[in-house]
C-alpha cells in the first residue's frame, strides 16, 4: 500500500465539525434578534443588547469558568452559592465597616479558595465532581444564611459608584463596568484555552485524561487549577452581582449554576469534555439573556416561559451534538 | 549493526508483587540501529520488564544503564526526557485535539507563555514528512485511522530525539497494509540509528522486522538469540518451555461429515439479514455442533455479521430462524433467550468489567438471563466458578482478584466462561485468540473443539486462516462487507484457497451455498 492511498483523503471530514454547535448558537440567536426587531420597534435600539450584557454580566463571567470546568469533562455545581456567599460575605463585611479594598480582596479570595479544595479533592480522593461540587454549594449556601438570614443592603461609595456608573457613547447608549470587567474576563480566558499550555492541556483531558496523563501532562494540576478558576470566576460573578443589586442576600441565585450549565452547553462546549470555545459560552449566554428580553418585550408571557424555552433549547442542542458525534473516539 | 556498545542495559533486574515474582533475574541489552523483539507468552514478564524500563515501576533489585550512566527514571515523562520513549498497545493521543498538537502537547515551542502555532504546525509537517507521512496537520486526530493515530504516536515519541523507542504491540489493531507502512518507518529509524523495542504476539512480523531476539518466560530469561540463528519452531519452543505436542493434538481435529451434521433443522437460520452501511444481505444456516468459520480481513464485516446475529445492531429486514420456527434477533436480550452468546473481539471495552473479581464477571451473564430479582446463590456460584477456572485453567486460580490483574488470555477465558456457564446452543467468538500467547490460544482452540462435539453451534471469527481452518466445519468468507462464498472444509479447502476467494470473491463457490 502507498503512502498516498493510506494517507490522502483519510480525513473523513473537512467541514469544521466542532464549530457547528457553535455556529448553530449564532444563527438562532441572529434568529430570535431578528424576530425581535420585526415585532418589536424598540428592540432594535442598541441600548437593549447592552442592557442585555449589563442584566447578564456576572452571569457571563461565572459562565466562563464553567466553561473550563466543563471542558475538562467535569461539572461544578457550587458556582450559585458561591456566587451568593460572595456578595453576601462583600455586604456583611462593608457593614462592619471594613475599608472597600481589603473587602474585595477577601470577597475574591473565598471563592478559589473553596474551588481549589473541591479541586484537591476531585483529584487526591478521585470523588466525582458532581458530589464534591454540591457538598460545595450546600457548604456555600449554609454560610450564606450564617452570616445573615435576611438581606444586607450596600452604601458603601465604591460599591454605589461601580453600580451607578455608565460608560456610553454620546447618543445616550451605555454599559455599566461590570460589562467591562466581563469582557477583561472573556478576553483572558479565551488567550488562556487558547495559547497556553494550562489551556490546551484542559482540552486534552476533557479529550483523554488516560491519554493526556501518559503523553506526560500535569492532569492532577490542570483539574485543580479549572476548579480554582471556576471558583474564582464565581466569586468575581458575586462582586459583580453585588454591583448590580447592591445587597447581600442569602438566598439570591438559587438554581444559578443550572443557568450556567444551560448556557456553556448551549454554547457548543460538549458535557463530555473537549469540545468547546469561550466565545461559544458568550452566545449561550447572550441566547439566555436575549429570551429573557423577548418575553419582557412581550410583556403578556409568564417569566416562566423562559425556563420552558431554555429547556427546549437545551434538549434540541444536546441532540445536535449527538447527532454530529462529536466525541469521536 | 552490532558491532557499536549498547546504548541500553538492563543487568540482573528482579521485581516482586505481592504473591507474585514478575521478574527474576532478566539481563536485556539494546544495540543502537537494531530492531529488537521482546517475545514471551502472557505474564513472561515483558509489559513489567517495560514498565520498570520507563520508570512506571521501581526495580527490587538490578541496574539499567544508558550510554554506559547508571539511571532509574521517576516516570515515563523523565524516561522519555532522557531519550526512552514508549509507544502503547492503545494509542494514548487525544483525538479530539489536531494532529499538530498532539505531537507537541507538553512542550510547545512558545514566546512569552503564548503556544507559537504556526511554528507548532510546520515542525509537525516537517517530522511527519521524515515519516513520510502527508497529513493535514490540523485536522483533527479522530479524523484519521486507528494506524495513522499509531504513526502520530510514534511522531511524538521520536521527536524529542529518542535514541531508544519501545512499540508495545503496535500492531495487534492494523492490517496487513498499516502494518507494512508501519514497518517502513520502523526500517527508517533504524537506519538513522535509533534503537528500537518491539513487543508483538505475531511471529510472522518478528522474523519480518527483527535483528534480535530476546525470549522471557515465567519471569524469567531464557536467552537473547539473533533472528537469523533462531528457526521459528525453537522461538515458540522456548516460548512456551514445552514441546509443540499440544499444538499438535488439535491440528488432526476430526472434520466430521459437514452433510450429517446439517440434517436435520438449523439451530439458527437467517436469510437476507443485513445493515445499511455495516454488511450487504447474507444468508447463514447453523447447526448444533457445528463451527462456522468467518474468515476474512480486517474491515471486511466479520464483526458486523456476529454483532446482527446477536441483536446488538438491527438488521434491515430480512428472516430469521430459530430451531425452524420464526423469530426475531432484534436486542441482544432476545438473542440470549433463544440461546446465543458473544464474546465481543474488544474485551477491554465491551466484556470485561476490569474492576469487578473474575467471579463477578463469570456470573453476570447468568444473572442477567435469570433477571436481576433472583440472585444466584453464593453456593452456587462458587460451585459454577471453580468449575470453570479448573476447566478453562484461569491463572491465578483465583476467583476473588481482580479481572484488572489477569493478562489477556486469561480475561479472555473469564469472558469464554461468563458465556459458558449460560450454557448457549449457539455461541459467537469474535477473535477470541487476539492478542493472547499461544499457550492460552491452544487451549482456546481445544476448548472449541469440546464444545462443538458436546452439541454446541460456535461462530468463530478470525483473522487467522489456519486457526479457522483447523476448527471450522464450514468457512464462510468476507469480502468488502459481503459474504462472498460458504465453503466446506473438507479436503481440498486449505488457507491458499481462502485467500483466493478473499481476493477475488470467487463465484464457484457461491454455488455450493
Amino acid at each position: 500500500m502507498t503512502t498516498g492511498s493510506l494517507t490522502a483523503g483519510r480525513a473523513r471530514f473537512r467541514l469544521p465539525r466542532r464549530q457547528i454547535p457553535v455556529l448553530a448558537t449564532l444563527a438562532l440567536l441572529l434568529v430570535m434578534y431578528g424576530i425581535g426587531v420585526s415585532q418589536y420597534t424598540a428592540f432594535s435600539n442598541v441600548q437593549v443588547i447592552f442592557n442585555v450584557f449589563i442584566d447578564n454580566g456576572f452571569l457571563l463571567v461565572v459562565a466562563i469558568g464553567m466553561t473550563f470546568v466543563i471542558l475538562t469533562g467535569g461539572i461544578d455545581l457550587s458556582v450559585g452559592s458561591v456566587v451568593a456567599m460572595t456578595a453576601m460575605v462583600s455586604a456583611w463585611l462593608l457593614q462592619e465597616g471594613l475599608p472597600a479594598a481589603l473587602v474585595l480582596v477577601i470577597a475574591l479570595l473565598i471563592g478559589p479558595t473553596l474551588g481549589l479544595l473541591m479541586g484537591c479533592a476531585i483529584h487526591f480522593f478521585e470523588i466525582q465532581p458532581f458530589i464534591v461540587t454540591l457538598a460545595g454549594m450546600f457548604f456555600a449556601r449554609g454560610m450564606c444564611t450564617f452570616i445573615s438570614g435576611s438581606s444586607i443592603p450596600i452604601t458603601d461609595g465604591f460599591w454605589t459608584r461601580m453600580s451607578q456608573e455608565r460608560i456610553g457613547d454620546p447618543r445616550g447608549n451605555f454599559v455599566s463596568i461590570s460589562v467591562l470587567i466581563a469582557f477583561v474576563v472573556v478576553l483572558v480566558a479565551a488567550y488562556t484555552l487558547a495559547y497556553t499550555r494550562l489551556g490546551r492541556n484542559v482540552y486534552a483531558i476533557g479529550g483523554n485524561p488516560q491519554s493526556a496523563l501518559l503523553m506526560g501532562l500535569p492532569v492532577g494540576r490542570t483539574r485543580i487549577a479549572v476548579y480554582t478558576i471556576s471558583g474564582l470566576c464565581s466569586a468575581i460573578g458575586g462582586i459583580l452581582l453585588s454591583f448590580y443589586t447592591l445587597s447581600g442576600a442569602p438566598l439570591i441565585a438559587v438554581g444559578m449554576e443550572l443557568d450556567v450549565i444551560a448556557a456553556v452547553v448551549i454554547g457548543g462546549t460538549v458535557l463530555t469534555g473537549g469540545s468547546g470555545y469561550v466565545f461559544g459560552t458568550v452566545l449561550g449566554v447572550l441566547v439566555l439573556g436575549v429570551i429573557q428580553t423577548l418575553i419582557t418585550f412581550d410583556g403578556s408571557l409568564n417569566s416562566w416561559w423562559t425556563k420552558i424555552v431554555i429547556g427546549g433549547l437545551l434538549f434540541a442542542f444536546i441532540l445536535l451534538q449527538r447527532l454530529i458525534g462529536i466525541r469521536y473516539k | 549493526m552490532t558491532d557499536s556498545r549498547p546504548v541500553l542495559t538492563m543487568t540482573g533486574i528482579s521485581k516482586s508483587f505481592p504473591g507474585v515474582r514478575a521478574l527474576h533475574d532478566v539481563n536485556f541489552r539494546l544495540f543502537p540501529g537494531e530492531v529488537h523483539a521482546l517475545m514471551g507468552e502472557n505474564g513472561a514478564g515483558k509489559s513489567t520488564l517495560i514498565k520498570v524500563l520507563t520508570g512506571v515501576y521501581d526495580t527490587d533489585e538490578g541496574t539499567i544503564t544508558l550510554d554506559g550512566e547508571p539511571v532509574s527514571f521517576s516516570g515515563p515523562m523523565r524516561a522519555t526526557a532522557a531519550g526512552v520513549s514508549t509507544v502503547f498497545q492503545e494509542v494514548n493521543l487525544c483525538t479530539n485535539l489536531s494532529v499538530a498538537e498532539n505531537i507537541f502537547i507538553g512542550r510547545e515551542p512558545r514566546v512569552f507563555g503564548a503556544v507559537r502555532w504556526g511554528e507548532v504546525r510546520r515542525r509537525a509537517r516537517a517530522l511527519l514528512a521524515r515519516l513520510d507521512l502527508d497529513l493535514d496537520v490540523s485536522a483533527p486526530l479522530g479524523s484519521y485511522s486507528l494506524a495513522i493515530q499509531q504513526m502520530v504516536a510514534i511522531a511524538r515519541a521520536i521527536d524529542i530525539q529518542a535514541r531508544v523507542l519501545i512499540l508495545d504491540e503496535p500492531t495487534s489493531s492494523l492490517d496487513a497494509g498499516e502494518v507494512a507502512q508501519l514497518f517502513r518507518i520502523m526500517r527508517q529509524l533504524r537506519d538513522e540509528g535509533i534503537a528500537i523495542l518491539f513487543v508483538t504476539h505475531f511471529l510472522d512480523q518478528v522474523y519480518e522486522i527483527a535483528d534480535r531476539i530476546t525470549v522471557l518466560r515465567n519471569g524469567g530469561l531464557v536467552g537473547e538469540y539473533l533472528t537469523t540463528e533462531l528457526p521459528q519452531l525453537s522461538l515458540v519452543e522456548k516460548m512456551i518451555g514445552k514441546e509443540l505436542d499440544v499444538l499438535e493434538g488439535i491440528e488432526e481435529h476430526s472434520r466430521r461429515d459437514l452433510a450429517a451434521l446439517e440434517e436435520g433443522t438449523p439451530l439458527v437460520a437467517v436469510s437476507n439479514v443485513g445493515r445499511a452501511g455495516a454488511v450487504e444481505p447474507f444468508s447463514l444456516t447453523i447447526h448444533a455442533g457445528e463451527v462456522v468459520g468467518l474468515a476474512g480481513l480486517l474491515g471486511s464485516g466479520r464483526t458486523e455479521v456476529a454483532r446482527l446475529l446477536f441483536g446488538a445492531d438491527r438488521t434491515d429486514g430480512g428472516q430469521v430462524a430459530v430451531d425452524g420456527t420464526a423469530s426475531s434477533l432484534r436486542t441482544p436480550a432476545q438473542a440470549i433467550d433463544h440461546g446465543v452468546g458473544f464474546c465481543s473481539e474488544n474485551r477491554r471495552a465491551e466484556g470485561i468489567v476490569a474492576d469487578l473479581s473474575v467471579r463477578e464477571n463469570m456470573i453476570l451473564a447468568m444473572q442477567a438471563a435469570r433477571g436481576w430479582l433472583r440472585p444466584i446463590p453464593r453456593r452456587r456460584q462458587d460451585e459454577l466458578v471453580d468449575k470453570y477456572v479448573k476447566a478453562l485453567n484461569i491463572r491465578p486460580a483465583d476467583p476473588e482478584v481482580p479481572v484488572r490483574n489477569l493478562s489477556g488470555g486469561n480475561q479472555q477465558k473469564v469472558l469464554l466462561a461468563r458465556w459458558l456457564i449460560t450454557e448457549p446452543r449457539l455461541l459467537i467468538l469474535d477473535e477470541p485468540t487476539r492478542g493472547i500467547d499461544i499457550g492460552a490460544k491452544t487451549e482456546i482452540q481445544k476448548l472449541v473443539t469440546q464444545l462443538s462435539d458436546g452439541g454446541m453451534a460456535v461462530l468463530f471469527i478470525s483473522a487467522e486462516l489456519e486457526e479457522v481452518l483447523r476448527l471450522s466445519h464450514k468457512v464462510a468468507v468476507m469480502r468488502d462487507r459481503q459474504m462472498v462464498a460458504q465453503l466446506a472444509n473438507d479436503d481440498s479447502l486449505d488457507a491458499d484457497r481462502i485467500m483466493q476467494t478473499i481476493a477475488s470473491g470467487s463465484h464457484r463457490e457461491e454455488a455450493d451455498r
